[in-house]
């Protein structure tokens, strides 16, 4: 059991580290009079921030919406086929090679294409591009829990004669958790960066991305830097809310039994 | 006492039956290991057989046979007169191993629940088991507890509880005491005594030490590697199973019996100072 006086020294000490940072970096900033177009001083960036928190928290939900839809439909479908790829040999064969080929392209790149497939005006090809990115950690790490089977718990549904598809049930899906979620983790920063990045390539205005260049193609560096802000906080949420599910989800599992 | 039992066990239905079963482990590019070689054995139903000997005697070996979980080369294996395929799919034992193998997302409950789960009984059925069974080995009140909120020994019990689900008239034990402490051993020891005595099924019990195996059995299968055979089958001479007790294992019979095991086990000349090592 930690005791308060160490749980105040691990929050209180990152909290005063990153306090320094940006009084350090706001000295810098007025002490050799940085220009904005080169870096805005946090204080800058803070006001424009609080100035303009609607129009903030409108893109946050729109590209932490994309962000979020291409999580699940990438989660979904990276974890059934895991399942199916463990299951049939065959399968994970057939697609090893989709998968090598899929994790080495740059999903983003496909961004432009899917916008001509899906209309410029629907969100439908950012959602995609997300998704595509989660598939790949999802599907890799989820195949490799579901090959972590314990001997003793196999030999346990064998003395049980369970079918193939009991023990996927109770036994292999559950003890390959800590590793789908692992994935999952990965997976949710990946979906936010890969819906921010692929508004650069077009599609409907309204978006964090979207706003972080007209903003600074309008020479508006603190309103840019103030979307940037709103981005990296989504990009913590999604990660946050991912590690609290993962660690009440697995609360049980360690020590092994 | 081994062969009056041994021949009353053909005229009934034996809990298991083991003629000439050969075991030959192949592997490529590597000498083949022989692990069992001609090995005869008959469990009466009711009775209580360890198999003792150092590593590597095939005494594990024999119990995934008869469980089912290996298949032998050569030689024949039943169980209440079916294959050992039949038996396990008809589910006639129950099994637990070293490692008490509880799904650790389970509640304790929900773990004694898989086989009957599995199997298809009902929630109210599976309900009313469980109770029972956690009452037996002393562990009413963990019904939702987790496994990793248990110690070593309440783990275990746990994974008695579970191999007695379907009421087995056999159950098959690899060394399920083997990574606890020596005074978490001794009180199980007394518990699986009390349970088996009350259940009255046959146990085939793997082990390492021979107190365990003289305070547990009505025989005791003295086994030798490389190959692994069956050097003698000793009948244990002690009160009946009912009356073991803690008494027991300051008994004068008791450290007989302990000893006679040991010289089986290192050949002729009794090694170190008998009845001490109480291990």
């Amino acid at each position: 059991m930690r005791t308060s006086a160490g749980t105040l020294r691990t929050v209180l000490a990152p909290v005063l580290l990153g306090v320094v940072a940006l009084a350090l970096w706001q000295l810098l900033v007025v002490a050799f009079d940085i220009k904005p177009f080169i870096v805005p001083g946090p204080l800058a960036i803070g006001t424009e921030f609080g100035d303009n928190i609607a129009s903030v928290v409108a893109g946050a939900l729109v590209t932490g919406g994309n962000a979020l839809v291409g999580l699940v439909i990438g989660g979904v479908v990276g974890i059934l086929f895991a399942v199916l790829a463990a299951l049939a040999r065959v399968v994970d064969e057939l697609t090893a090679g989709i998968v090598a080929a899929l994790a080495v392209v740059p999903i983003v790149a496909l961004a432009p294409v899917l916008y001509t497939m899906f209309g410029a005006g629907a969100e439908t090809a950012r959602q995609l591009v997300a998704a595509l990115a989660v598939f790949i950690p999802v599907y890799i790490n989820t195949l490799r829990g579901l090959r972590q089977v314990r001997p003793v718990h196999r030999d346990l549904m064998h003395v049980y004669a369970a079918s193939a598809w009991q023990t996927t049930r109770t036994v292999t899906v559950p003890g390959a958790l800590p590793f789908i979620f692992t994935g999952l983790r990965i997976a949710s920063s990946l979906a936010v960066i890969s819906a921010l990045i692929a508004e650069y390539f077009g599609g409907p205005v309204g978006g964090l991305g979207k706003s972080i260049t007209s903003a600074a193609s309008s020479s508006n560096y603190n309103l840019a830097w103030a979307y940037v802000l709103g981005a990296i906080i989504v990009g913590l949420v999604f990660y946050c809310v991912t590690l609290a599910i993962e660690t009440f989800a697995t609360r049980h599992y360690k020590p092994r039994t | 006492m081994s062969e009056a039992s041994a021949t009353a066990a053909v005229q009934v239905t034996a809990a298991v039956q083991v003629t000439g079963v050969d075991k030959v482990f192949t592997a490529k590019r590597k000498p083949s290991v022989t692990a069992l070689d001609s090995i005869d054995l008959t469990v009466a139903p009711g009775e209580f057989v360890s198999l003792i000997g150092p590593s590597g005697c095939g005494k594990s070996t024999l119990l995934r046979l008869i469980a089912d979980l290996d298949t032998p080369s050569a030689g024949t294996l039943t169980v209440f007169g079916k294959t050992a395929r039949q038996a396990r799919i008809d589910q006639e034992y129950g099994i637990a191993f070293q490692q008490s193998g509880l799904l650790p997302w389970r509640t304790v409950a929900a773990n004694i629940e898989l086989p009957l789960e599995l199997h298809g009984v009902n929630a109210a059925g599976r309900r009313k088991r469980s109770a029972e069974l956690l009452a037996l080995v002393g562990l009413g009140d963990f019904a939702e507890s987790y496994p990793d909120q248990l110690s070593g020994g309440m783990q275990q019990r746990v994974a008695i509880a579970r191999a007695l689900a379907e009421s087995p008239r056999l159950l098959l034990m690899d060394e399920p005491f083997g990574a606890l402490d020596e005074m978490t051993r001794e009180r199980m020891q007394t518990e699986l005594v009390r349970i088996t005595g009350e259940t009255g099924a046959a146990v085939v019990f793997v082990t390492h030490s021979i107190p365990e195996a003289v305070f547990l059995s009505n025989r005791v299968v003295v086994m030798s590697p490389r190959p692994g055979r069956i050097r003698d089958i000793l009948g244990i001479t002690l009160p009946g199973t009912a009356d073991r007790d803690e008494h027991l294992r300051e008994d004068e019979a008791f450290f007989e019996n302990v000893s006679r095991v040991r010289e089986l086990l290192h050949g002729e000349a009794p090694v170190g100072i008998k009845g001490v090592e109480n291990r």
